[in-house]
């Protein structure tokens, strides 16, 4: 846990989150016609610091940040999820993933660099 | 400790229950104006209902629950010549809203092309996890 630490920083929890995140953008999506499904999400920057806390785990961060979406315009049904929303968080996590992925191989390629002794 | 539920079961799942809904559409579709010897014989609309599988909180995919028949009613025809009409010369043609079909129809195919995106932005993002310090 510790090594892990030093090593990636932020960087692994933050993968880890914006990982789950796809999943939760991803359920949204998969029950857009679902009737009575309520959209949920976290949010990000709470569960962050809820995660890199000194007694934080993942899943308690995921507990205690997540919630629902309130939607911009109620569907008949009682479903909540708004198609345009739940596309444009899922494609920005997306980019966020990729972002936070580069962030841990440049920490990668330094390590090994430095533990090559080039 | 189960497996987890994973971004492809629950995209993967939902594409099978909007591949149902474009099933029924197309069985609606092909049954319009279809014609029957009685009210109760006329073919009836069938609609799928959606159900959510939650695993965890937030964390759901989605499953057919069940497959109605619409009560759009079978309208009635006086048409003395045709080789089912009753006693009264009468057919009943199926109970099919073809312009409801058709929006239905454009809405499950949109919702599926959304799903298939969700799996291929996924894939990607795992593909570039795996290839990570190479």
């Amino acid at each position: 846990m510790s090594i892990e630490n030093e090593l990636f920083g932020i960087h692994g929890k933050a993968l880890a989150l914006r990982s789950q995140r796809l999943t939760l953008l991803a359920s949204n999506i998969a029950n857009a016609s679902t009737p009575g499904y309520k959209a949920q999400d976290i949010d990000f920057d709470k569960a962050l610091a809820t995660a890199t806390s000194e007694q934080g785990s993942l899943g308690g961060a995921l507990k205690e940040a997540m919630g629902y979406r309130v939607p911009l315009q109620s569907a008949e049904d009682g479903n909540t999820v708004e198609m345009s929303t739940e596309q444009t968080l899922f494609a920005e996590n997306a980019v966020k993933y990729r972002t936070t992925l580069s962030f841990l191989e440049g920490r990668l390629n330094t390590i090994s660099r430095a533990l090559r002794g080039e | 400790m189960d497996k987890p539920m994973s971004i492809f079961d629950i995209s993967g799942r939902a594409m099978s229950a909007q591949l149902v809904r474009l099933n029924a559409t197309a069985s609606n579709m092909a049954n319009a104006g279809t014609v029957a010897g009685s009210a109760e014989g006329a073919y009836r609309a069938i609609r799928p209902v959606f159900t959510p599988i939650a695993e965890k909180p937030g964390v759901s995919t989605v499953t057919v629950k069940e497959i109605v028949s619409s009560d759009t009613p079978a309208t009635k025809r006086h048409d003395p010549g045709h080789p089912l009409a009753d006693a009264n010369g009468d057919v009943w043609e199926s109970g099919v809203d073809s312009s409801a079909e058709l929006v239905d129809m454009v809405d499950a195919s949109r919702m599926y092309q959304n799903n298939v995106q969700v799996l291929n932005t996924a894939k990607s993002l795992v593909l570039e996890t795996l290839r990570i310090g190479k």
